[in-house]
Formats: C-alpha cells, sequence, structure tokens
C-alpha cells in the first residue's frame, strides 16, 4: 500500500515540495486524512477531525502564499493525546476521561500551532502515559508498522506508529521513563526528549510531574531539530520550566543554532575530537545479542567519522529501575487524584454517597497498571514507609544524576549505548510477566531521573520473536542543555547510514 | 484540685493578595458562585500551579513584623486527601519547611503586656466551599453544590505556641495578632467573610504538672467574642469530664454558637495519613537576603514602634497610645492631627481621636477609614481650641456641625455662628459686674463662705456670655472682682 508521504524523505523535501507548490497543504492535508482511515488497522490515532486539520491547512496555506511561511508551515503533525488540545478530544488512553474536551491548549500544542504545522489528530499512548508497549490504552493496543503482532513501544506508541507508518511526519509525545526513546528505537523512528524544563509541561497530562518531559519524534535528527527547537522555551505556567541554563537562555532557537554551529564546523573526519562514553553497565546481562550488535557496529560507524570511543561506567544504573518506580508511581498516586468524576470525567452509574461515587468512578475509569501504580505510590507515601521508600529513592536519584555528572566532567562529551534491552516484543507477551515490562526500561529511566537529554535514532535491525527484522535504537545521552550537540551527531551519523530511511513496506 | 489551662491557637490568615496563591483568578469575595476559578482552581487536567509572588511578600512582611526567621529555602508540599470541594483531592501547603520560624508577638491582657512565641507561618491555599442546604438539581432532586470561588485563595496559617493559660489570654493573642495582620496590610480581617479563622487547641493538666493533657481542637469560630466562649466552655468540659473520671479524646471539635458548646466533628481514629511530599511542580521557594530587604523598605511602622515614638516625642501616656495605636488608620489620623498642632497639643489630638471623633464613627458604625472628618479639618478646629478662639464645649458643637453637614471649615462655623469665645478682658469684666450687681443674694452667700454659691456666679456670667466667654478668665475676674 503505498503512502502518499514516502516520497518525501523528511521535513526538508515536503518543504520543498510545498513551496514550490507542487502540493497544496490542504491537499496534501486530504490525502493524509484518507491514509489515516486506511491505517485504521495501526490503531494509532484515537481523535481525527476533518474539519479541524483542515482549518489549520487553510491558514497554513495562506501563510505560504502571502509568504509568511516558515519552515514548519504546513508539516502534517500529530500529538499524543496525553497533550490537551481545544478542538480534539483529550483522554489520556484512559476510560475515565473518554468524552473530555479542554478548554485549551497544552503550551507544546501551542507552539507548534503557531509554526504553522497541521495537526492530523490526537495519538493513542498508554493510559496517563504508563506503560512500554502502548497496551494499556482504553482503546486497545496500537500495532507496530514493521509487524502488526508487535507493539510499538510505549507509552508514545500511536506517535511512533504513526511516524513509522507515513502517516505525519512528525509527532509530539512525552517521556517519563523513556516513553519517546523507547518507542521510536522500537518503532525505527527518531525521537528525542530535551533537558528536564526545556518543554512546558503546561497542558500535559501528568503522570509524574518531576520525571515527565514533552519530546518529539520524526525521521530523522535534523527534523527533531527544527520539532524540538520549536516547542522548546521558558514558560511562565510552568513553574519547573527553565528560564535559564548556564547563563543560556531558554529560548527558541538555541538548539537549532547549536545544531548548526556543530554540524558547520568543518573538521575533518565531521566527529574529530568528540568523546563517547560508553558505560558497561548497558552492556551486561539481559541486553540481547543482536541489539548489541547494531549498536556496536553504530558505534564503529561514529568511530570511523573521527569520534573516540571511552569506557565508562555508571555504577547505579541498576538501582534506576527500583527509584523509578517508587518515585513516579508516588507522584503518579498524588496526580491522579483529581479525577473523582466530581467535575468533569467518568461517573458511574450508581452509588450510594460521595465517597462511592469517587471510589466506583476511579476503578471502573482506571486500568489495571494506573491502578497498580496507584497503590505503589499511595503505599510508598504512606506514614511509616516514606523514609524506607520515596525518601530513599531521591537520595539514589541524587547518587544517579552524580554518575552522569562525574562522566560528563572528564571523561566524555556524550553517552551512548542500547535504548532497550530487546527489538519490539509480540503483543500481549508482556502481560504474562508483571515485571518484564518494568526491566525493559533500564537504559532510558536514569537519563529522567537524572534530568538530562536523550534521543533514540535506528541504528539496524535484529530477529524479533518469528525472527522477523525489527529495528533497533541507538540511544545518545548528553549533558543539560546539549540538545544541539546531540542531535547534530545524530545527523552526523545519519548522513553515512541509511537505516533512518529504511521504511516498513520495503523492508520486510 | 486546681488545674491549669493550657491553649495554642492555628490563625488562618487570608492574604489580601488580588489573584489567587498559584492561579490568576480574583479573590474578590462574593462573586456568583465558580465565576472565579479558572483551569487551575478547577484541577483541570494539564493545569499547573504557578506561585504568586504577592503572598510570598506578605508572608515575608509577617515574618519581619513579629522578629522570625524567614527560611532562605522553604517546601511547597502537597497533603493528600480526598474532599469534593478539595478539586486536585490534594492541598499545596508547607510541611517540613515553612516560609517563616519562631518570632513573638506582644498583647494586652488587663493593661499589663504579655509576649507569646510563635512556632511557625506557613502558606497554603484554601479549599472550595460545598454546600448542602437548599440546593437542587436544574430537575428539583437535592444535590450538594461546590463553589470554587475560594479555592486557590492564599492563606498563611500561624500557628503559636502552647504558651496562653486562660481563654482571656488567648483572646487578646488573637487580638493582637488581627490588629498586626491588618495593620501590616496582608489581610483584610474581615472575620465574618472568614479571612481570619481561629483554631483554638485547648488542654488542661493538674497544676505543677509538666507533661501536657490530650488536647482537643476547637473550629469555627468566627468571632473573638466567640473564641473566649468556646475555649471557655471547653476547659470547663475537660475539667468536669476529667473530674468524673472520664478521659479527654483528641478530636476536632466544632463550635456551635446558637448553642454555646463545641461538639465532636472527628476523631484522631478519623484522622487522615496525608502522605506528605513535596510537590513537583513547585521548586523550592527561595528567598534572599535582597528580597526581604525590599519588602523591609516597603514595611509600615510597625505598632509597637509607633506606641513607643508616641510616648517618646509626644509625651502621651502609655494608655492613650496603646489606643491610639490599636490600628494603623486611627494611628496615622492621629498623627496627622498632633503634627498640624503647635507643640504639647497631642493630648488633646489624642483625647479628640478617642473621644469626639471615635463615638460619632461608632454611632455610624464606621471606621475611621469612612470618618467624614479629614485629620486637616478636624486640626483646624482643635487650634481654635488651643489658641483660646472657642472653648472645648463650643467645640463639640462645632464639630457635630461639621459632621452632620460635611462642612470642613471650623471657621465658618465659627464665623457664621458667632462663637468666637470672648477673652476681651473688659468685656468679660463688664458682664461679670453686671452679675455681681443683678444677684446681691447669691454674692452674699459666697461671701459667707458657701463655694457653692460660686459656681453658680460662674454660670451666670456665662449665661449672659452665651457660652462664649473664656471660662479662665471668668473664673479669674469673678474672683478678683468678689474678693477685692
Amino acid at each position: 500500500m503505498a503512502l502518499f508521504l514516502d516520497q518525501y524523505t523528511d521535513i526538508f523535501a515536503l518543504r520543498k515540495a510545498l513551496d514550490n507548490k507542487q502540493i497544496s497543504v490542504k491537499e496534501l492535508t486530504q490525502t493524509l486524512l484518507g491514509d489515516i482511515k486506511q491505517h485504521a488497522h495501526l490503531n494509532a490515532f484515537v481523535d481525527v477531525q476533518p474539519a479541524l486539520s483542515l482549518a489549520q491547512a487553510e491558514i497554513a496555506e495562506q501563510s505560504l502564499a502571502s509568504g509568511q511561511g516558515g519552515a514548519l508551515t504546513g508539516i502534517p503533525l500529530a500529538h499524543k493525546d496525553i497533550f490537551v488540545t481545544e478542538g480534539w478530544r483529550t483522554t489520556a488512553g484512559s476510560r475515565i476521561l473518554s468524552d473530555y474536551r479542554s478548554p485549551f491548549d497544552a503550551t507544546v500544542v501551542q507552539a507548534l500551532l503557531k509554526a504553522q504545522t497541521v495537526s492530523l489528530g490526537k495519538l493513542s499512548c498508554d493510559e496517563f502515559a504508563m506503560g512500554s508497549g502502548n497496551e494499556h490504552a482504553a482503546t486497545g493496543p496500537v500495532r507496530n508498522p514493521w509487524d502488526p503482532d508487535v507493539v510499538p513501544g510505549g507509552s508514545s506508541g500511536g506517535s511512533a506508529a504513526a511516524v513509522a507508518a507515513g502517516l505525519v511526519l512528525g509527532a509530539t509525545g512525552t517521556d517519563t521513563g523513556g516513553s519517546v526513546r523507547q518507542p521510536a528505537a522500537l518503532s525505527g523512528i527518531c525521537g528525542i526528549k530535551p533537558t528536564y524544563g526545556v518543554a512546558s509541561r503546561f497542558g500535559m497530562i501528568a503522570y509524574a510531574s518531576s520525571l515527565d518531559q514533552a519530546g518529539v519524534m520524526a525521521r530523522s535528527a535534523a527534523d527533531l531539530a527544527l520539532l524540538l527547537d520549536a516547542i522548546s522555551g521558558f514558560d511562565p505556567r510552568d513553574a519547573t520550566s527553565i528560564e535559564t541554563c548556564r547563563g543560556v537562555a531558554n529560548a527558541p532557537g538555541r538548539i537549532l543554532s547549536d545544531y548548526a554551529n556543530f554540524n558547520a564546523t568543518k573538521n575533518t573526519p565531521p566527529l574529530a575530537g568528540l568523546r563517547i562514553g560508553v558505560p558497561t553497565e548497558y552492556f551486561g546481562d539481559g541486553l540481547n545479542n543482536d541489539v548489541a550488535q547494531a549498536v556496536e557496529q553504530a558505534l564503529v560507524v561514529l568511530e570511523s567519522l573521527g569520534a573516540k570511543r571511552v569506557s565508562i561506567s555508571l555504577p547505579n544504573t541498576a538501582l534506576s529501575i527500583p527509584a523509578y518506580y517508587v518515585i513516579a508511581p508516588a507522584e503518579a498516586s498524588s496526580n491522579l487524584a483529581r479525577y473523582d468524576a466530581v467535575r468533569y470525567g467518568h461517573r458511574t452509574e450508581t452509588y450510594t454517597d460521595l465517597a462511592d461515587m469517587s471510589a466506583r468512578s476511579r476503578s471502573e475509569g482506571f486500568g489495571e497498571e494506573v491502578r497498580k501504580r496507584i497503590m505503589i505510590g499511595t503505599y510508598v507515601l504512606s506514614h511509616g514507609y516514606y523514609d524506607a521508600y520515596y525518601l530513599q529513592a531521591q537520595r539514589v536519584r541524587r547518587l544517579i544524576a552524580q554518575d552522569f555528572q562525574r562522566a560528563f566532567a572528564d571523561q566524555c562529551d556524550v553517552i551512548m549505548g542500547p535504548v532497550t534491552p530487546t527489538v519490539a516484543p509480540a503483543i500481549g507477551s508482556l502481560s504474562t510477566d508483571p515485571t518484564a515490562e518494568w526491566l525493559g526500561d533500564i537504559y532510558t529511566l536514569s537519563v529522567n531521573l537524572a534530568g538530562l537529554p536523550g534521543l533514540s535514532i535506528p541504528c539496524g535491525f535484529a530477529p524479533g520473536h518469528r525472527s522477523q527484522p525489527l529495528p533497533v535504537g541507538l540511544q545518545m545521552i548528553g549533558n543539560y542543555f546539549d540538545e544541539g550537540r546531540l542531535l547534530a551527531v545524530a545527523h552526523q551519523f545519519q548522513l553515512v547510514t541509511d537505516w533512518h530511511q529504511r521504511r516498513p513496506g520495503a523492508s520486510t | 484540685m486546681s488545674w491549669e489551662v493550657v491553649i495554642g491557637l492555628e490563625a488562618h490568615v487570608q492574604l489580601a493578595t488580588h489573584s489567587k496563591i498559584f492561579s490568576s483568578s480574583s479573590t474578590q469575595y462574593g462573586a456568583a458562585p465558580n465565576t472565579q476559578a479558572n483551569e487551575v482552581d478547577m484541577a483541570l487536567p494539564g493545569s499547573l500551579p504557578v506561585l504568586n509572588r504577592q503572598a510570598v511578600e506578605y508572608a515575608i512582611r509577617f515574618g519581619l513584623a513579629i522578629g522570625a526567621t524567614v527560611s532562605p529555602r522553604s517546601i511547597f508540599a502537597r497533603k493528600n486527601y480526598f474532599y469534593p470541594d478539595l478539586p486536585k483531592n490534594y492541598q499545596i501547603s508547607q510541611y517540613e519547611i515553612p516560609v517563616v520560624l519562631g518570632g513573638k508577638l506582644q498583647c494586652f491582657v488587663d493593661g499589663e503586656p504579655l509576649t507569646f512565641n510563635l512556632t511557625r507561618a506557613h502558606l497554603e491555599e484554601d479549599a472550595g466551599k460545598s454546600i448542602h442546604e437548599n440546593f437542587a438539581t436544574p430537575d428539583g432532586r437535592p444535590c450538594s453544590g461546590i463553589d470554587l470561588n475560594r479555592s486557590g485563595t492564599p492563606l498563611l496559617e500561624i500557628v503559636s505556641e502552647p504558651e496562653m493559660r486562660s481563654a482571656a489570654q488567648a483572646v487578646a493573642y488573637a487580638r493582637a495578632l488581627h490588629a498586626l495582620v491588618v495593620w501590616l496590610g496582608i489581610c483584610d480581617g474581615n472575620m465574618q467573610e472568614g479571612s481570619f479563622r481561629i483554631d483554638a487547641n485547648v488542654s488542661v493538666r493538674p497544676k505543677g504538672q509538666e507533661a501536657f493533657g490530650t488536647r482537643t481542637e476547637t473550629k469555627n469560630v468566627n468571632s473573638f467574642r466567640f473564641l473566649e466562649r468556646a475555649i471557655s466552655y471547653e476547659i470547663r468540659r475537660q475539667i468536669e469530664l476529667i473530674e468524673d473520671g472520664g478521659k479527654v479524646v483528641q478530636e476536632t471539635r466544632l463550635y456551635d454558637a446558637d448553642r454555646d458548646e463545641t461538639r465532636s466533628m472527628r476523631s484522631k481514629e478519623d484522622a487522615h495519613d496525608y502522605r506528605y511530599f513535596p510537590d513537583p511542580d513547585l521548586p523550592p521557594l527561595i528567598i534572599t537576603s535582597a528580597w526581604m530587604a525590599q519588602v523591609q523598605a516597603g514595611m509600615p511602622e510597625l505598632p509597637e514602634e509607633m506606641r513607643r515614638r508616641f510616648v517618646k516625642t509626644l509625651g502621651l501616656s502609655s494608655e492613650d497610645v496603646a489606643q491610639l495605636c490599636n490600628d494603623r488608620q486611627t494611628a496615622q489620623y492621629f498623627e496627622a492631627v498632633a503634627s498640624a498642632l503647635p507643640a504639647g497639643q497631642a493630648k488633646l489630638a489624642a483625647n479628640w481621636v478617642m473621644g469626639e471623633v471615635a463615638a460619632a464613627l461608632n454611632r455610624e458604625e464606621n471606621d475611621i477609614d469612612a470618618c467624614p472628618l479629614s485629620a486637616a479639618a478636624l486640626a483646624k478646629l482643635l487650634l481654635r481650641i488651643s489658641d483660646g478662639t472657642i472653648s472645648n464645649k463650643i467645640a463639640r458643637d462645632v464639630f457635630a456641625d461639621m459632621w452632620a453637614n460635611n462642612t470642613l471649615d471650623a471657621d465658618a462655623i465659627i464665623d457664621a455662628r458667632g462663637l468666637k469665645q470672648i477673652s476681651d478682658s473688659d468685656a468679660i469684666g463688664a458682664m461679670v459686674d453686671e452679675v455681681i450687681a443683678s444677684q446681691p443674694a447669691i454674692v452674699q452667700e459666697y461671701r459667707a463662705g458657701k463655694q457653692k454659691a460660686f459656681n453658680s456666679l460662674v454660670g451666670q456670667v456665662m449665661k449672659l456670655a452665651k457660652g462664649k466667654a473664656n471660662p479662665g478668665q471668668v473664673n479669674d475676674l469673678l474672683k478678683q472682682r468678689l474678693d477685692s
């Protein structure tokens, strides 16, 4: 099934076609709405409103006609259903918000609207962003375009599937413990989560506030740079948003400028002087051999570009799982308390009193994974357990952040390794082992705990459960505010490789 | 057995900011339900709290005023509990590290100064209101309503040490605290609207025992009179209970003003586990010394300082200044009047502000802000007393006229009504002579040693002068003529 977007390698190619009037934004939008309908079996979209998308296309069109267009004018995107949107339903993948409509847009959504992108709708995600396979969505599992029997990853699984399938050229996602990087890796696309506080959390439905960070997903590092720059910047409506970091203002333009400056230095070879830290802890037991192989190959390519590989240690990596699964549920248990059926959201049919109404509505409205995490979170914050769990986890969190700072201080400029221990598992296989899903987050969690930027780009294939080739991701972790450099290094890699250009239809 | 009472108070002081503590909604009282609640106050998905700087500055002001430690770094925490008028189902408050620590407050009990220590003061948000009475769905079924206008209103919770030993002391502390927060301009002090709410922690112990008895917390006290009654009731109840062999249960009690009693609201067994933890939506509150200095520079003179100054520079008694400095507006009004009068006339100004002005305002149930007479206008009237143009008695007359007719020019009234005091010795002398000549019988009585007769003669002279004769001169001249 030929997809319209297959003819454009990236945003830049589509930009040229739009600017040259080879296609109008409205035609493009119409076509993509059709493609989305035809790919309903992926279950990636949860709300599509053609009239709203076409209205945005109209504005982009006019802007182009009057010469007011920007780099993203008319570019088709879609939003993870964790961002609140004025026109489209916002459900956070949950039954408890199945009919919820927000009276305002998230800051990230607003920023991309201001950049004149066209939104094609809302994308499925794990309920309240809790999950690693997009199987915990009220609307059912999302299918991976590379193989409909495997998960696309999660929690931004709908975003990953839509970009991988070629239904949009970019998508927003959120990353609390790997939810942008992991689905990007498992779906063979690119994804980046910036430094905590770079993108506003206003309008992003909270899962674990101290870890949640918006990110973007697309086909190439160059596309990511455009999109991430557009959603970055200090937001006075988010008290955890960064105003400046080491004297540098958090404002649009920063990431693109860092990115361009790095690529502009005509080093030969292009990555000369770059020290890549490779943590031994990221290559231990549990890492699938074929995945390790693909990552290793990528590192060899980067060395051929002049980078130097340094072995480093992040000794507290294993502790990131228990620390994360205490802190995130603790915050979630409180963040999700507002869904009580009093003011909005699902309300149970019959109840005896107020407490009963809330309890029943919540039991019906929340899925199993969410209920599980609320219970864990409630437990670890309880009187008598707080010090042993929550406080202890916060101490571990500091140690993990210190591990990274030690490495960046004098050993390396970027850290690289796998994103996930395996390729995408079969749909349904995770539910048999309740902790397997959690253990799969081992390489991504610590980045959130430390608040660092991290990205994932495709770096090869490895056999899946039926030996079918499935995408493997390479993770790059930078120091605070180093998004521009990370993206530039990824871009240099993509200049000499074509993993990011493989499309599901062609390769399988 | 004789008992000792131990009382500590918690005050919830609504800060007089224009907008809420974590949102831009207005805090104006009395608006139609739910018209002053935005996405943050309603806890819509995706909303985030942003701290109101003004609320912090008011907390700093309070900390500075009571000589407390203002924490350079304090933490906002979430207090988790489900209640339908608490939209997030957690309250953002401060728990382990509050913004204000310690401090002292001076108050007066029977004219004697007493100083109480404060434990802490912390910033938090108020909840909304549940409305259970007379509320129905549009189709007529009974239900509860929720008004979120108050949700997110900034509160400063001020906690005292358990140092008060009587209901009177507790009320004196509460009054002093109320006066201070209003003085500082951080609270409108309106107790009827709930801007200043007091919870009383009360326990009793046998005199001489060091360990505290079991305490109860009494809520819902919305006036000082009720505070006194609620505490007195609770003290009696606890003592009787123990003396009858019972035990005080740690619980929250509600004061019922209609029945003048407290009754159990919830016991400790129902107490919530609030699962406090630092709010990840709000970074630590950092208060730099520069910020504190800036707040300090904008502070009004404190009541204690003002009292001291009035005693020292104006020579007023401590009783007078205590009354004058009850509230800042009165103190400022007084000072404006006094400074427009010649040196040494401060007592005259004080008497009038506490006397005529206060009485007139009282009659109209107004406070000094609504005084129709400016300080300058009053000063002009008092100037005519001090320079002998009119007597104090005539001045009261003029004052009444000015007040009633909103005329601000005392001189114009004095002229128009011909009230100018007669201070001309010749004129007064002539009137004295006339009285002596026309009242030989009374003169006779006086000369026979009846002091009362003298007063009668003074009265006759004043009558002749239509009250306008300088009373001192009348006295002197009459005495002179009679005794010569």
